[in-house]
């Protein structure tokens, strides 16, 4: 078994801090969990962190006075902190919590664009993006009159540059893509990108869903204007994410939702804004989320974002090699080198649901469908795919669980 | 659990007895499952006293939503469109002869909302037509 063990990462060590992953399934099988780009497990130490708070310091934020407020409310902003290095922002100004990356890219749509863009303004998104970082700019599209365009995929999984330094010319306001599909796995040169699209003349937003939590993400060096991420896929509870946006931009912006909080001043008939970044958190906001994704964070930073992608790429690349062996699976996606550990595959003769219900019998959990990214199976002519994804406590033992039980499935089917 | 995959739905699946389509008809109609895009069609012909005279599915899916679209045309077929009206999730499930859990009974159900949408003519399958 040590042998499975790649020297990166001390994996027993790391298993060990996930609870979940001791539990056995209904057949009395330990759970192969092969779900993290949907969500990541979460270690005890965030388990703990949040668990803490409410039974030590639980208040509401930012008004009270007494100790439990003060205390709620440094570990709120104490969270925010960290994960503004985590990225690298200049600020945690620059950090705006939000419920999850699909409400950080509509408080962009809702604010920036309504403010910015007019009937006619073209916005670029790509052919491989999650619904999230498309259905707010059709619903912008249906309400101003703007113009989308997308930079094709090409067959092998990857961004078609050339076409969209061609898309370009046609000067857009707004350049917005996924760092990492969630479905192919493909790595998107994401400062490169930018760069193009800064000397176009158009603001960049990054869709970091699944960049931050398994690559080292640093906003400044990218450049980007606007970068959005969710806590629940990088070890961090559900209920919280980021909006990451320059402290230019952010200031300019009118506020998203009104309420409390995103106040500094409030009459009979009008309101002053609060200053960044509470301007756009209204209302009472998920404090032990954050207090979370906090703790998500330093444990992510203590266990070293470089040695997770490097093991994250030694069991993609096994995956891919055991996965290609099985006769009648058809893998989506770029090569190992310019993807993360996702793996999106068809078995031949088989729906993806059942193959996902087969292996679920041995405790083996993938996921089934079209992942929240319809147009990019339609391009590749498929419904849906099984996808097997993988995290910092993912295992070779576990890849090759799963492909003993794609040989299960096919005799099933056979 | 294997339960699941019985042989009858495996059957069902591979050799379903009413896939196709019905050209002329009297009722088609054609729906997804937004959970996994899977996309079911059923044309029906309807004798003059209102029954169902034939009943053919087509489209795609997993083999619990084929095998359940396979049984439930088996089982309308010489039934007159009020009774097929009064069919719901029970229905399904005791024609599979299984139970399932919330993501999958969606698979299982999508043939009997694409069936009553259209009997009922309505613009969409939704869930409230087999609770
Ligand atoms: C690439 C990508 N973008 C956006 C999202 C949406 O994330 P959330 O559901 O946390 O808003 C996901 C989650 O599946 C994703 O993988």
């Amino acid at each position: 078994m040590p042998a499975y063990f790649p020297m990166t990462l001390n994996i027993e060590k790391i298993r060990n801090d996930f609870p979940i992953l001791e539990r056995e399934t209904a057949n009395g099988r330990r759970v192969i969990y092969l779900d993290s780009t949907a969500t990541s497990q979460k270690p005890v130490q965030v388990i703990e962190a949040m668990n803490d708070y409410y039974r030590r310091s639980n208040a509401n934020i930012h008004r009270g006075v007494h100790t439990l407020a003060e205390e709620a409310t440094s570990l709120y902003e104490g969270a925010r902190e960290r994960i503004a290095k985590f990225i690298n922002a200049s600020s945690s100004r620059e950090i705006i919590y939000t419920r999850n990356t699909t409400e950080s890219i509509n408080l962009v749509a809702y604010s920036w664009a309504r403010a910015n863009l007019k009937a006619g303004d073209l916005v670029i998104l790509t052919e491989m993006e999650h619904h999230s970082n498309l259905v707010p700019w059709h619903m912008l599209q249906a309400e101003r009159g703007i113009e989308l365009e997308f930079i094709p995929v090409t067959e092998d999984g990857l961004l078609d540059l050339e076409a969209f330094k061609a898309l370009l010319n046609r000067t857009p306001k707004l350049v917005s893509f996924t760092h990492m599909s969630n479905v192919l796995g493909t790595i998107n040169p994401a400062g490169e990108i930018i760069k193009l699209a800064h000397a176009a003349g158009a603001l960049t937003l990054v869709d970091g869903a699944q960049s931050v939590p398994h690559l080292t993400v640093d906003v400044q060096a990218l450049d980007a204007d606007f970068y959005a991420f969710s806590a629940h896929k990088m070890c961090g509870p559900t209920g919280i994410g980021v909006l990451y946006g320059k402290t230019s931009l952010l200031e300019a912006m009118p506020p998203f939702l009104g309420g409390g909080d995103m106040i500094k001043e409030v009459k009979l008939r009008s309101f002053r804004p609060n200053t960044l970044p509470h301007k756009f958190e209204a209302g009472t906001p998920a404090i032990a989320e954050a207090v979370g994704f906090g703790a998500a964070v330093d444990y992510l930073t203590q266990i070293g974002m470089d040695d997770i992608a490097a093991h994250e790429h030694e069991i993609t690349e096994y995956a891919l090699e055991r996965l290609e062996e099985v006769p009648g699976v058809k893998l989506f996606g770029p090569p190992a080198e310019k993807k993360g550990g996702v793996a999106a595959f068809t078995l031949e003769g088989v729906h993806p649901h059942d193959v996902a219900q087969i292996l679920d019998q041995d405790g083996i959990a993938v996921r089934a469908g079209h992942h929240c990214a319809q147009p990019l199976h339609e391009k590749f002519g498929i419904p849906a795919t099984s996808r097997a994804s993988f995290y910092l406590y993912s295992t070779k033992e576990e890849v090759d669980l799963l492909v003993q039980g794609l040989y299960k499935v096919k005799e099933m089917f056979g | 659990m294997d339960d699941l995959y019985r042989e009858v739905i495996i059957e069902h699946y591979k050799n379903p007895s009413y896939r196709g389509k019905l050209d002329p008809h009297d009722i088609s109609f054609a729906d997804n499952n937004p959970l996994c895009g899977d996309h079911i069609q059923i044309d029906l012909r309807v004798d003059g006293n209102g029954i169902v005279t034939e009943a053919m599915f087509s489209g795609h899916g997993c083999a619990i939503s084929q095998a359940s679209a396979d049984l439930l045309m088996e089982s309308i077929i010489g039934k007159p469109l009020e009774d097929v009206k009064k069919l719901n999730k029970q229905d399904i499930l005791d024609l599979l002869g299984i139970d399932l859990g919330p993501v999958r009974l969606k698979c299982a159900l999508l043939s009997l909302k694409v069936l009553k949408a259209g009997v009922y003519g309505l613009g969409e399958a939704s869930d409230s037509l087999v609770e």
